[in-house]
């Protein structure tokens, strides 16, 4: 069945079940594999994308149900909460296997560009959905601190 | 004993027996040689290829990377050694993966292409670094010529080659001209004092890609034209077989292309990934488990705590350790019990494939490439020299992808050639797990028993300890036994224990192997993983008997061993041991060596309103020899406290009736954002040669933590996890 979705800014027709997770049509349909599969029931946080800005799994998330909203991918963010924050990951050097990273920085985007300084307590909020079985966390939280000053300056 | 290539026909008839012999091959039987043909890349105009080091004309130096890279910063840190002697820039520099060749690129530790046990560093150091130095004096030499002026009056830094003439070359200026050179057999490296990056900083050249979401980068991620995908419904039960089943729903779901028998159960073929899964989710399968485990964790552990009342096999035999302790004035008894394990690698296990019919190819994170490469020829029935294995980046594996049956490789192998059976044209194919599939698919740190009984004297000084564990031995049976088992001793099982460096009188130590059909494996420390919890444990108990700190005890108790004494130290120097800490704060310390790094971390806890533990803080001490890039030892050991941290509070796999309960992220709870703690690491500055960092920082997180619990609570706890004792 065909489907429009609007992601990174482009209208893309595909064929997809409307039942079918938003996660395994932008990885195999469009290639967008930026996007991961870790746990398929929203319990890891490494399918995030933004919908109409806000961090939502796409594992959980069905086809059908997002025609009408901005989806935004991790090779497709930008603006200067995500510029903040992908420097500030290369400048720490945060990822160690990096698969958990591009839902990672999802979150963190979405986290800046709502809350200009989070403190730590906001950091666990936004954060605590997102696993890293390497355990960057240390330098997760300290590369959003990093990044919130980078928005600053 | 099988040696893998002696039969390499009968596996061409896929069977479960194929399955087993497989896996009980012997590294005696691999191939360990090969004739690989000149790449096609090898004879570009103006390259400089050497095997672990290209130079390019466009400037970029290729360093390869023969060991996988899991997270654990490996290529960066091969990267570091070649750049250093080389003198290239770091934006000049890439890393790739080397192609399987056990003739150029085996672990020189293994005597196979392979990655564990923290060796990387260790088995690479003078190998990448003389391959830098030998690179660098090739460009010289090449430059030299071109310029006419003598060797010694050129330089090189930062990747420019310049000359006192004012002549200067990038390294990729020089690459054609080099490649014509001699390779120096012994190429002058330089003296520490003359490192540029080792030592200092040389950031991780992957981290780009991995914050924005490169393609290509993952197993996961594999893309080919006309790829299919397979999901496998393999047995719930461990040892168990398909009776029957039956495909007509699953064949119904648009994309499935196939539906198809494999020796350890059925595979859905699918256009992509999602169809794989649900097509699989309507398979109905009758299960014959008339030869599976069918028993319960519990059951299990109770057998292994009945294993520990009895002789063993003799790991250390110091004397008549039942008589010291019957004339002991004190007898201190503990028994501990852990839980299997799951790795839980972010990225679940996958691998693609493409067979023709004469030649494989295959594209996964694979960490023992030499045996990988062996199973995937046998079972195939493929010369040796007919299979190319493209390493990529691994999403984790804590162990999880250096199995000793490649049993990934056998099950694609197995599907390739039940697709040729059937008809199908050839075609890529990459096998996905899905996380329940990863979880629930066994190769888990094993379960374990411990039981200890230690004499003390009048004056409360250890006289005998004795020490019973049980358990199922990752080597025995295994590819791995004929390297790893000694005279029927797996010191893989006891490491950290049978040879550690604390005076504790007469030792023996006994082990006792458990069967059962669940596969377990090397978990991040292996044996470690229990070992150091044990006797970290047991020495704060000792220290609180003979009424002495837990610090200045073990200091007093450690024999020969100044770099263990030395990282005590400075842990609890740094922790502020000598003051108390602050109101509802406890402390707890363990230090402990593994993979030939010694690692001590000192916990802060604290206990919430309901009476969970809240890790606070862990400083921790490191002396892993030469430090190559400082930054990644901390990295590796932040990493260690959080992977074991989360292992030690709430994780456990339990099985009822043999089927496994924890299947994904809901029940086997990962360590989150919120349950981290601030660490500090120290690295002791060291000239010794350079030991993994890997895994060492794993092992004493947790008695650091139950020591902490300890002085606060009096007790130790003694069965992980923690959440079992309601602590989390
Ligand atoms: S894959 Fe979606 S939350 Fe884990
Ligand atoms: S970096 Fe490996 S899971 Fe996060």
């Amino acid at each position: 069945m065909s489907v429009t979705l609007k992601i990174n800014g482009e209208t893309r027709t595909l064929d997809a079940d409307p039942d079918s997770p938003l996660l395994w049509a932008l990885r195999d349909e469009l290639k967008l594999t930026g996007t991961k599969f870790g746990c398929g029931i929203a319990s890891c946080g490494a399918c995030t994308v933004h919908l109409d800005g806000m961090p939502i799994r796409s594992c959980q998330t069905m086809v059908g149900d997002v025609e009408d909203a901005e989806i935004t991918t991790i090779e497709g963010i930008d603006g200067k909460a995500a510029e903040a924050v992908q420097a500030a990951w290369q400048e720490l050097d945060v990822p160690q296997c990096g698969y958990c990273q591009s839902g990672q920085i999802m979150a963190a985007t979405a986290l800046l560009s709502e809350t200009r300084k989070p403190t730590d307590e906001d950091i666990d909020f936004a954060m605590d959905g997102n696993v890293c079985r390497c355990a960057t966390y240390a330098r997760i939280r300290k590369a959003i601190h990093l990044a919130s000053d980078k928005m600053e300056g | 004993m099988l040696h893998l290539l002696q039969k390499p026909l009968e596996a061409a008839q896929p069977s479960r027996r194929t399955f087993l012999k497989v896996s009980a091959g012997t590294i005696g039987g691999l191939v360990l040689a090969m004739n690989l043909p000149r790449s096609a890349a090898s004879a570009a105009e103006g390259d400089f290829l050497q095997p672990f080091v290209h130079i390019r004309p466009d400037n970029t130096v290729v360093v390869l990377s023969k060991h996988l890279d899991k997270g654990q910063g490996t290529a960066s840190g091969l990267a570091t050694l070649v750049a250093d002697e080389l003198d290239a820039a770091h934006d000049q520099v890439r890393v790739e993966f080397a192609p399987s060749n056990p003739q150029l690129y085996a672990n020189t530790l293994f005597g196979v292409q392979g990655t564990g046990g923290s060796t990387a560093m260790a088995n690479s150091f003078m190998q990448y670094r003389q391959a830098g130095a030998a690179a660098k004096a090739m460009i010289v030499a090449a430059a030299a010529k071109d310029w006419g002026v003598p060797a010694s009056e050129i330089t090189v830094s930062d990747g420019v080659v310049s000359h006192g003439s004012g002549k200067s070359a990038t390294l990729g200026d020089l690459a054609g001209l080099a490649a014509g050179e001699e390779v120096p057999a012994e190429p002058v490296l330089k003296t520490p004092d003359q490192w540029v990056y080792i030592g200092k900083s040389f950031p991780r050249l992957d981290v780009k890609n991995k914050t924005v979401g490169a393609p290509n980068t993952y197993t996961m991620d594999f893309q080919r034209d006309g790829l299919l995908v397979a999901t496998v419904a393999r047995a719930p039960r461990f040892g168990g077989k398909v009776k029957s089943f039956d495909a007509s729903e699953a064949r119904k779901v648009p994309g499935v292309v196939n539906v198809l028998e494999l020796p350890n159960g059925v595979a859905v073929v699918a256009e992509s990934t999602w169809p794989a899964i649900k097509g699989r989710s309507l398979l109905e399968i009758e299960w014959d488990d008339s030869g599976a485990e069918t028993r319960s964790s519990d059951a299990m552990i109770a057998e292994l705590k009945e294993m520990t009342a009895q002789p063993g096999v003799k790991v250390r035999e110091d004397g008549d350790v039942d008589a010291v302790l019957e004339a002991s004035a004190k007898v201190i008894e503990a028994d501990y019990d852990f839980p299997f394990l799951a790795h839980g690698a972010m990225e679940p296990l996958d691998i693609a494939m493409m067979f023709d019919g004469e030649t494989a190819e295959l594209w996964f994170g694979s960490q023992i490439q030499t045996i990988d490469h062996n199973v995937a020829a046998t079972v195939l029935g493929i010369p040796f020299q007919n299979v190319r294995i493209n390493t990529l980046w691994a999403g984790g594996s804590f162990g999880r992808r250096a199995q000793a049956d490649a049993h990934p490789v056998v099950e694609i192998a197995m599907l390739a050639k039940a697709m040729q059976a059937d008809g199908m044209e050839p075609a890529p194919v990459k096998i996905v797990w899905t996380r329940e599939d990863d979880m629930a698919g066994g190769y888990y740190r094993p379960m374990s028993a411990h039981r200890i009984r230690v004499g003390l004297d009048a004056d409360n000084n250890v006289t005998a300890f004795k020490y019973n564990i049980a358990a199922k031995s990752i080597v025995k049976g295994t590819a791995f036994e004929a390297m790893l088992m000694k005279d029927g001793v797996d010191h893989n099982m006891t490491e950290g224990a049978h040879d550690t460096s604390y005076a504790l009188g007469l030792m023996n130590m006994d082990q006792t192997f458990q069967e059962t059909q669940v596969p377990v494996l090397w978990w991040r420390s292996v044996g470690h993983t229990h070992t150091a919890y044990v006797m970290e444990t047991m020495i704060d108990r000792l220290a609180k008997e003979a009424g002495k700190d837990p610090v200045a005890y073990r200091l007093e108790m450690i024999r020969d061993d100044p770099r263990k004494a030395n990282v005590l130290k400075l842990a609890a120097d740094k922790a502020g041991w000598d003051q108390p800490p602050g109101d509802g704060r406890y402390r707890g310390v363990a230090v402990h060596k593994s993979f030939g790094s010694y690692v001590a971390e000192v916990a802060e806890i604290s206990f919430r309103d309901d009476g969970t533990v809240k890790v606070e803080k862990v400083t921790a001490a490191v002396d892993c020899g030469t430090p190559i890039n400082p930054d990644n030892i901390v990295a590796q050991v932040e990493g260690g406290i959080g992977y074991g941290l989360g292992a030690i509070l709430r994780n456990q796999v339990t099985l009822v009736d043999g089927v496994v309960e924890e299947t994904n992220f809901d029940t086997y709870e990962p360590l989150r954002m919120s349950d981290m703690p601030e660490v500090e690491v120290h690295i002791v500055a060291s000239n010794e040669p350079p030991t993994g960092i890997g895994e060492p920082g794993t092992p004493p997180i947790g008695p650091a933590v139950a020591n902490a619990i300890a002085a606060a609570k009096g007790d130790w706890i003694t069965s992980l996890p923690l959440s079992k004792a309601g602590l989390v």
